[in-house]
């Protein structure tokens, strides 16, 4: 298992022309996008659109609201701009980067087996000693894991990019807050088991990568979107902290119930790309 | 009913009387009378490989019908088949890669669907298309096989020294995607043999490879029998099969024709010898009809030169005696040639029985 994991990850190391798209879409979504928005906000200062917008932050639940601080370490008030640009790290930006490793993981996945089949490599599986199980939960790892290495490092960077742009106006380094380690640690590592789970299924059917993609994109879409409705869901409920363990634990069983599923139905032949009436 | 679904009319081997028991030893079971009748040989000694009745389709689409298929220790088996004959499908059931439908399957004794890691462990396969990963290293390729046979992570000796043999060590470090076609065959090779198993299983190995490059792989397949492996290779060419092959398995819509060593297959078609004949007069050659010894006379494929005919003898020695006595009616012989059929000429008569009784399937 960790064999065929480590070699999936090695070549994928080589695929340049995979990893280098994979990195510019994180790079985008973790520092690019709100470097700029951050630093415009934080830089205007005290506008008419600032504040326009700092008053809309009483639309937010109670806890939520009182998460966003108003006195800095020293006693001095938060000025509303730095409000607003904590808000908009926080609750509005980090969860679309829920979006990449998501995306990541699946584009890993989706071609893991088909990809076998179309370079010929599967016939070299298939007649290896390595079983069904072997082989699918070391592709499950190999596609896992750079989608969570996406999560570290993004959100790594993330967090250094917010903390430095809206930190000194708070007073102290925010991200990740309480809420968002949890969701890090317990929620999006299920979210990708479970996006995987579907996806090395569909890979082992379809008939060309090309295929695979696409109705990847079909099944992570919901996903990605039920993963960043319940991040925010998590971030600004009422008991944000119960709420994300509780979410994470529904999303682990559900995971590893569709992972069991999935290993069942994984077939050696479907490494030879050969059809079958069974 | 597909072509493949009728019993064809050459010797078959799939008579209960001479399969052999699963798992045994078998000795020859067939008389030279059989040899020629609807009995083949089967092969001496242990088995590696025995398959009985085996029948496997994709969809609707039949890939082996009723195929049996008996290979003995230490020895060349080839299959021989045009494309889409199942040679493949044969190779990934003996392994296990793939389920029979029907029928029984022993591998070293071993049910490769229920034993298959024990079986494929003990197995090198080398398939038509190298499946070797193009972003490694050669190295690398290696070194994963090795893991995967359970060679550890240490296997540098062996890697070493599988990679030299095929001639392949100073490329170890390239990456696979810019080997040349010859280079990738020869890793393929390295990679079959890294955990020394004792079945060697090569679809068309030299698939792909210039005349030199098919020769030297075809030179290697016979030294790694010469070391006691068992081989089973693939192939639709007849070339390569000639002087290879050990035993040769005529594979046809996914049924076993004929099988046996080359000798025995062309004397179950051709039990006399052959002596063939040319003269300024054709025509003055059919009084051998009637003389002793003489069998039958056939006329035989011509090279342009004038025609020829096939005389078929008891016995090569009463070549002088013919030649003297042609000479002494007054026919100028322009050619008096002993003449061993070759495997192509077997293949085509066999083809052409089964065209004749309509059994024939598209190439």
């Amino acid at each position: 298992m960790w064999t065929i994991a480590r070699t999936d990850l090695k070549q994928l190391f080589e695929s340049k022309d995979f990893w280098v798209p994979m990195a510019l879409l994180g790079l985008i979504f973790f520092l690019v996008v709100p470097a700029i928005i951050l630093a415009i906000i934080v830089s205007v200062g005290n506008q008419a659109a600032v504040q326009q917008v700092s008053q809309a932050l009483d639309l937010l639940p109670g806890s939520a609201k009182s998460a966003v601080p108003s006195i800095t370490p020293d006693g001095m008030a938060v000025p509303p701009e730095a409000k607003v640009a904590y808000t908009i790290a926080v609750y509005l930006l980090s969860p679309v980067a829920v979006v990449v490793p998501l995306t990541v993981s699946s584009a890993v996945g989706a071609s893991t087996i088909v990809g076998e089949r179309e370079r010929g490599t599967g016939e070299f599986l298939a007649h290896s000693p390595a079983d069904t199980r072997e082989i699918y939960l070391g592709k499950l790892i190999a596609s896992l894991v750079p989608g969570y290495l996406t999560v570290l490092v993004g959100f790594g960077a993330y967090s250094i990019l917010v903390n430095l742009l809206v930190g000194p106006k708070i007073g102290r380094w925010f991200f990740p807050t309480s809420s968002w380690w949890l969701l890090i640690l317990i929620v999006i590592p299920p979210f990708i088991a479970l996006a995987l789970s579907l996806v090395l299924r569909l890979s082992a059917r379809v008939r060309s990568t090309a295929a695979a993609q696409q109705a990847t994109g079909l099944i992570t879409l919901p996903l990605i979107l039920i993963a960043y409705g319940q991040s925010t869901g998590g971030l600004i409920g009422a008991n944000a902290i119960v709420f994300t363990l509780g979410l994470g634990a529904v999303v682990w069983v559900v995971a590893l119930l569709s992972l069991v599923l999935g290993l069942r139905s994984i077939k050696r032949q479907q490494l030879l790309g050969v059809a079958d009436n069974t | 009913m597909t072509a493949a679904d009728q019993k064809p009319s050459v010797p078959l081997s799939d008579s209960p009387a001479c399969i052999p028991p699963v798992g045994g030893t078998t000795t020859p079971v067939s008389s030279p009378d059989e040899l020629r009748a609807d009995a083949p040989r089967l092969p001496e000694g242990e088995l590696v490989v025995e398959m009985r009745h085996v029948s496997r389709s994709f969809g609707n689409v039949p890939a082996l019908s009723n195929l049996n298929l008996f290979v003995p220790r230490g020895r060349i088996t080839v299959l021989l088949g045009p494309n889409g004959a199942g040679k493949t499908t044969a190779i990934r059931v003996v392994t296990g890669a793939l389920n029979a439908y029907r029928g029984q399957v022993h591998t070293f004794g071993l049910d490769p669907e229920r034993d298959g890691e024990s079986v494929r462990m003990r197995c090198g396969v080398v398939s038509a298309k190298p499946a070797l990963y193009d972003r490694l290293s050669g190295w690398d390729n290696l070194a994963y096989a090795a893991e995967l046979y359970g060679l550890g992570r240490n296997a540098t000796a062996q890697i070493r020294e599988a990679a030299g043999r095929f001639g392949i060590l100073e490329a170890l470090d390239q990456q696979v995607g810019g080997y040349s076609t010859g280079m990738k065959t020869r890793l393929a090779l390295a990679r079959s043999v890294l955990h020394n198993p004792a079945l060697l299983l090569f679809d068309e190995p030299t698939s792909g490879l210039d005349p030199e490059s098919s020769h030297a792989v075809l030179d290697l397949i016979r030294e790694m029998t010469g070391e006691g492996r068992t081989v089973v290779m693939c192939t639709h060419l007849l070339i390569e099969a000639e002087g290879l092959a050990d035993q040769i398995v005529v594979l046809e819509s996914g049924t076993d024709l004929l099988s046996g060593s080359q000798e025995q297959l062309i004397r179950r078609y051709w039990p006399h010898d052959l002596v063939r004949l040319s003269a300024e007069d054709p025509s003055m050659l059919d009084q051998v009809r009637e003389w002793e010894g003489v069998i039958e006379v056939q006329p035989a494929a011509g090279n342009g030169k004038g025609a020829l005919a096939d005389v078929h003898l008891d016995s090569l020695a009463r070549v002088p005696d013919i030649v003297e006595k042609l000479t002494g009616n007054g026919v100028r012989l322009t050619r008096v040639e002993p003449h061993h059929p070759s495997l192509e000429e077997l293949y085509f008569a066999v083809r052409k029985e089964r065209r004749a009784s309509g059994i024939e399937s598209p190439l």
